[in-house]
Formats: C-alpha cells, sequence, structure tokens
C-alpha cells in the first residue's frame, strides 16, 4: 500500500531524513520509534504533504501513486490520514459542521455524493462513541479549549469518520493520561481491517501493549537503524535509546527494506 | 482651512445655500449652533496628517472631490426592494435617504411614551427640551474639526430617547442610505440616542448604498447613558467601494452603565471610524468589539479613545483587522486612566490577519495611566495565516482557497461571536462570507 524508497529530506538545507527505506501492506500496522530530533514527525508530515520540507531525493508511492506530485488535499482524497501531533484549534468552526464540511470535500474529490446532514448526524454519535467522547464537544469549535486528551480523541474521532486507507498517527500517544491513552488505542484498534494499513510513530513503548504493531523501525538521525517483530519495541523500552546510538553506525545498511 | 482652498469655497457655498434653505428656521437657537460649528470648521479645515491622530490617514482625494448636496430623498423601485432586504422583518425603524428621514421605509415615530423614537428633524420641534439637555453636549464641535463641519450642516438624522426603566425587546435599525447617481454628494446625519435610569435597548446603525457610486458620509453619533442604563449599539459600515465615511461616535456613560460597542467596517473606499468613550461614572463597563475587513484600494482607520475618569471602571476592547489586496488600515486606540480612577480595569487588543503582500497595517495601541491601583493590559498582533493551521485544513481534504478561507472566517469569528442579537449576528456573518473568495461554501460550517 506505501513504498518510501531511499528518501531523503531536507529543511532549509538541513538534511533530516537521509534515506528512509519502508514498505506498509493493507492491512498491518508499523510502529516507527525513535529518540527527539531522529526525523519521526518530518517523515509524518512528508508522507501528508507539508510543503515546508524538500523532498531530495526518493519516492512515496501510495497504492501505486506517486505521493510526492500531490497536494495535501489530493492526499487525503486518495485515502490517506495524518493524525497530528498538536491538532490546530480552529475558534469560529463547529466541530460537527466540520467534519461533514471535509468528510464531503473528500466525496467531493472522490466524484461521490456529499453526505446529508442526517446521515451524517447518524454516523458521528456511532463514531462519537467509540472515542467515548463527550458529545458537546461536537457543538464547540474545533479543539479550541479542549483538553489534551480531547484533542487526541478528537483526531481519532475524525480518522474514524474519514475512513481513511493509510493512517499515519503522530504521537498520538503523547502527553496522554492512562485513561485517555486506552481510549485512543481502541480507537486506533477498531479501525484496524484487511484494507486498511497504519504507520503509528511514537516515542514510547507505552502505546504498542495496547496497539500490537506487526512491524517496529527504529528511527535515528534520519535513517532506519533497526527494524523487527513487536519485540523490538520491549527491547528499545529496556535498553533505552542510547543502545540505538551505539549500533546505528553498523545497523543501518541491515534497516533498509521493512 | 489652510490645506485647500477650493474645499473652503465648496464648504462654504454649500453653508450658504443651507442657510437660504432654512428660511425661518435660520433664527432659532439650534442655528446659532451650526454657524459656530462652521466657523470653526473654517478655520481649522480638515485634519491633515501633521496632526498625531492622523498620521496615517490621508484626506487629501476627499477634500478634491467636488461633492454637491444632495437633493433626491427618495428611492427608486430595485433600490427600495434592496433596502428592504437590509432590515430585519419587523422592528421599528428609521431609514435615512441622502441623510433624511424616508417616512414612507419608517416606523413607528413616537415622540411620547416610554420610547422616544423620531428622526432628529422632528425632534427639534417635538421635544426640544430633550434636545436643550443633551445635544452637543459630548460630540464638540470645539475640539474635532469633522464634528464642526458635521454641526454646520445639522438637519436629519436618528433620535432616540428611552425613559428611565424603559426596556426594549427589540432591536431598533437605523439605516442609512446613500445614492448618488448624478455625481459625487455630500451627507451630514446627526444622531442622539439618550438611555434613561435603567433603560435598556440594542440599537443597530447602518451605512449601506446600492450601487458603486461616489459620495461622502460625514456622521456623528452621540450616545448618553444615564446611569444603569445599558446600550448595546453595532455600527455597521457598508459604503459604496467608491465612498469616503468619517463616522464619529462620542459615548458618556453614568455609573453603573453598561455600553458594548459592535463597529464593523466592511465597505468605503476611504473610512474612519473615531468611537470615544468618557467612563463618567463608578462602575461603569464598556465593551469595544471592532472588525474591519478591508481589500482592493480600501483604507479604514479606527481611532478608539476610552477615559476612565471614575474608580471602578471596566472597559474591554478587542479589535480585528483581516486586510487584502493593497488595503490599508490603522487602529490608534487609547487608554486614559484618570488621577481619580483608581481600580480601573482596562484591557485593549489588537490583531491583525494580513493576506496579501500589499496589505499594510499601521497599529498604535496606548496607555495613558495617571493612577496607581489599576489593571490595565494592551496589545497588538499582524500575522498571516497559520502555515500549520492551512496545513492541517488540508490534510483533512479542504482545497487550498477554501482553508484559506475557513482560516479568515475562524480569525474574524472572534469579534462576531459575542454579538448578542442573533439577526445581526447572521447578518455579519454571512456579510464577512460574502467578503471571502467563494464564501458561500463555507456557509454551512458556521
Amino acid at each position: 500500500m506505501l513504498e518510501i524508497k531511499n528518501l531523503h529530506v531536507s529543511v532549509d538545507g538541513h538534511a533530516i531524513l537521509k534515506g528512509i527505506n519502508l514498505s506498509v501492506k493493507a492491512g498491518e500496522v508499523h510502529a516507527v520509534m525513535g529518540p527527539n530530533g531522529s526525523g519521526k514527525s518530518t517523515l509524518a508530515q512528508v508522507i501528508a504533504g507539508r510543503e515546508t520540507f524538500e523532498v531530495t531525493k526518493g519516492e512515496v508511492i501510495f497504492q501505486g501513486k506517486n505521493l510526492l506530485e500531490m497536494s495535501p488535499e489530493q492526499r487525503a482524497g486518495e485515502g490517506l490520514f495524518l493524525a497530528f501531533q498538536y491538532p490546530v484549534e480552529l475558534p469560529g468552526i463547529a466541530n460537527m459542521y466540520f467534519l461533514r464540511a471535509a468528510l464531503n470535500a473528500i466525496r467531493t474529490y472522490r466524484g461521490e455524493d456529499e453526505i446529508d446532514a442526517i446521515d451524517f448526524l447518524a454516523l458521528c454519535k456511532e463514531k462519537v462513541k467509540i472515542v467515548e467522547m463527550d458529545e458537546r464537544l461536537m457543538k464547540r469549535s474545533v479543539n479550541e479549549g479542549f483538553s489534551g486528551g480531547e484533542k487526541k480523541r478528537n483526531e481519532i474521532l475524525q480518522m474514524s469518520i474519514l475512513n481513511p486507507k493509510l493512517a499515519v498517527l503522530d504521537e498520538t500517544d503523547s502527553g496522554l493520561d492512562i485513561d485517555a491513552l486506552r481510549v485512543v488505542a481502541g480507537g486506533i484498534n477498531a479501525l484496524r481491517s484487511p484494507d486498511r494499513a497504519m504507520v503509528v510513530i511514537t516515542h514510547y513503548q507505552r502505546l504498542l501493549e495496547y496497539v500490537v504493531p506487526d512491524r517496529v523501525h527504529v528511527l535515528s538521525e534520519g535513517r532506519i537503524v533497526r527494524s523487527g517483530g513487536k519485540d523490538l519495541a520491549l527491547e528499545l523500552e529496556e535498553k533505552g535509546y542510547a543502545w540505538i546510538g551505539e549500533g546505528a553506525a553498523t545497523a543501518a545498511p541491515a534497516g533498509a527494506g521493512g | 482651512m489652510a490645506q485647500d482652498p477650493g474645499a473652503r469655497d465648496l464648504y462654504r457655498a454649500h453653508f450658504e445655500s443651507f442657510e437660504k434653505s432654512l428660511n425661518g428656521d435660520a433664527g432659532a437657537p439650534l442655528h446659532s449652533v451650526r454657524r459656530k460649528a462652521f466657523e470653526r470648521f473654517a478655520d481649522v479645515g480638515f485634519p491633515t496628517r501633521r496632526e498625531e491622530d492622523w498620521k496615517f490617514t490621508n484626506l487629501a482625494p476627499l477634500m478634491k472631490t467636488p461633492f454637491r448636496v444632495p437633493n433626491l430623498f427618495t428611492l427608486d423601485a430595485g433600490a427600495r426592494k434592496a433596502a428592504l432586504d437590509e432590515l430585519p422583518g419587523d422592528g421599528p425603524r428609521l431609514v435615512f435617504v441622502n441623510g433624511r428621514l424616508d417616512p414612507s421605509l419608517s416606523g413607528p415615530i413616537e415622540s411620547e411614551g416610554k420610547v422616544r423614537l423620531m428622526s432628529l428633524a422632528e425632534a427639534f420641534r417635538a421635544r426640544p427640551d430633550i434636545i436643550e439637555k443633551y445635544f452637543g453636549h459630548h460630540a464638540r464641535h470645539e475640539e474635532f474639526s469633522l464634528v464642526a463641519l458635521n454641526t454646520s450642516f445639522v438637519r436629519d438624522g436618528a433620535f432616540i430617547h428611552l425613559t428611565d426603566g424603559a426596556v426594549l425587546d427589540t432591536p431598533i435599525h437605523l439605516l442609512f442610505i446613500s445614492t448618488a447617481a448624478a455625481g459625487p454628494t455630500v451627507s451630514h446625519p446627526r444622531n442622539l440616542f439618550v438611555a434613561g435610569r435603567n433603560s435598556q435597548a440594542t440599537i443597530v446603525e447602518s451605512y449601506w448604498a446600492p450601487g458603486s457610486d461616489v459620495y461622502y458620509t460625514n456622521a456623528v453619533t452621540e450616545v448618553v447613558l444615564e446611569e444603569g442604563a445599558v446600550v448595546d449599539h453595532y455600527r455597521v459600515q457598508r459604503e459604496s467601494e467608491a465612498a469616503f465615511h468619517t463616522g464619529s461616535v462620542t459615548v458618556n456613560q453614568a455609573r453603573s452603565a453598561n455600553y458594548i460597542s459592535n463597529i464593523v467596517s466592511l465597505g468605503g473606499g476611504l473610512v474612519r471610524n473615531d468611537l470615544r468613550i468618557l467612563l463618567d461614572g463608578e462602575g461603569a463597563a464598556s465593551m469595544l468589539n471592532g472588525l474591519y475587513m478591508v481589500g482592493g484600494t480600501q483604507h479604514v482607520d479606527n481611532r478608539t479613545v476610552v477615559d476612565h475618569a471614575r474608580p471602578h471602571c471596566s472597559s474591554n476592547e478587542v479589535y480585528k483587522g483581516v486586510l487584502d489586496g493593497k488595503a490599508t488600515g490603522v487602529f490608534n486606540g487609547e487608554i486614559i486612566v484618570r488621577e481619580d480612577a483608581q481600580k480601573t480595569d482596562a484591557h485593549q487588543l489588537n490583531k491583525n490577519l494580513v493576506l496579501s503582500e500589499e496589505a499594510l497595517i499601521n497599529t498604535k495601541p496606548r496607555l495613558r495611566i495617571n493612577a496607581n491601583d489599576v489593571k490595565c493590559t494592551h496589545g497588538a498582533t499582524v500575522g498571516m495565516l497559520d502555515e500549520d493551521a492551512l496545513f492541517y485544513l488540508r490534510s483533512r481534504g479542504f482545497p487550498r482557497e477554501e482553508a484559506r478561507n475557513i482560516l479568515t472566517y475562524a480569525f474574524a469569528a472572534d469579534v462576531i461571536e459575542p454579538m448578542r442579537d442573533e439577526w445581526l449576528r447572521t447578518a455579519i456573518e454571512r456579510l464577512v462570507l460574502a467578503r471571502l473568495p467563494a464564501g458561500d461554501r463555507l456557509r454551512e460550517l458556521v
């Protein structure tokens, strides 16, 4: 579903990603872990189409199409979703209407009919339950005055309503208390399906106790330095990121592929 | 009027022909006020950029335009129909065409009872008692030359008197319409609102044109709030984009009076809004909401002064500006805290969103504090659309232009949402959306 080949990315002339290779198949959940500054968020944003980053080499293929040639809104239309590490507040725009307009923008892109208000309300009610979100938040402005946990739940809600083929979750677990973490993980698990892929970016192993990944990749200084099964996350938790730093140079070639 | 002899001759000619048209009324006490005001105006002329408060607004194009005195005070059928769409279905209203009341669009006129609503021209005849007590006491022609110009030509406008304890549930709408198909004209609407003790009302003062004519509106509104009065005042300026508009609102608040100003500037080519509030009784409170949204070559200048003269008063001012194209804007806000005004709680904030490379904003928040036990803050920001937010919206499937619109609307929404009158809030939301490219697509979002 997603093929990243030798991806090099820089910002203001500084190389941040230095040859990423990653292959994610439909139905799989991949975890990307790494210390601060390793390039995790850059990877997420480049996949979603953030223009501040310059792709200097490599390619990103999504369902056979060249993702790098598309605008962020085209990527959304094609079925890509990024759950933001820091969701943006939109005062004056009611959450409910925002979500419906987003869904309709994507439907319009696909040449489908817009969803009407009544059908949307039913869909919304169903999905709100999954993330255990207070329904009153649907009437409030998008993310305005939401707690950290509410913002992250709102991201998962958006994801479940927009129903993407590939979801990239950028540190969705950061800053959550254990209850919120469980809810967010439950939302992610509810969306696991044979025709959907997910890339879960996280700093901590904690989330992976609830969302069990098929593959784990460790990112360090812009390269994937280790890849393995779910046990790799536990090993990393135990030994810390310093362990990766020591082995990074020799492990780099082995990390290629996924 | 040292700066433009042509303008001096023009307004003197206007004044002379105005005096002639008054016939017998030229001897009335009001006319001696007019004469004094005109002498003052003839002496000082239009403000120039040499004055601190006019540094960023150049009235030269206004002075060079040969305005005539309008002679048409009714609308054709098409404009009439359009004008009705500018008003809610019912409720009290006064509609003025080129500065004079159009009785066929106005009503109900009341000169007795708890709420007196009539044209100022009628009030000069029917309620000289109230005129005598309030007219011209706060909008000082001795001090402000545009007020002097307006006072020179005082003839008509809106007069609202809420007697003590009168509470009005339905907003009063005042609509000032300008048409100048036969060449540029000038009008000087003059309004007087007096809210008696513990009275309460919502007043909507709108300036609008059915066409795109060149004309000049020089309006003055005096608002007097007696003890405990509550006035929610909306001023919605949607003049033609070829028009000049100078509007001055002077507010005087007695003890515990509560005044809410909502000034929305969307139209006009060259616009100056003056708002001067005097908190002249303990515990008086003011809220100042401002929104200016300009594009093309529009210029809008907002001058506000909140003068805390007594202890325990509060004022909260938020002005937001959206500037596109080659538009220019000014925010020049001042809070004065006098020596006696201890326990003042005053806040001022001006935020600007600049959508194009060529748009320009000058913002100058000022505090002048002469008391020592006060809580005052002020601030100003100028920014472009937030790239993070744009990316967020686009990643959710919104095309770039729509994402820009959503963020622009969201920026303005802060000052629209607190508006308490629902009909008007909805109308302003629509007007703001209409100023965005393809903004109608956003309508269901808000």
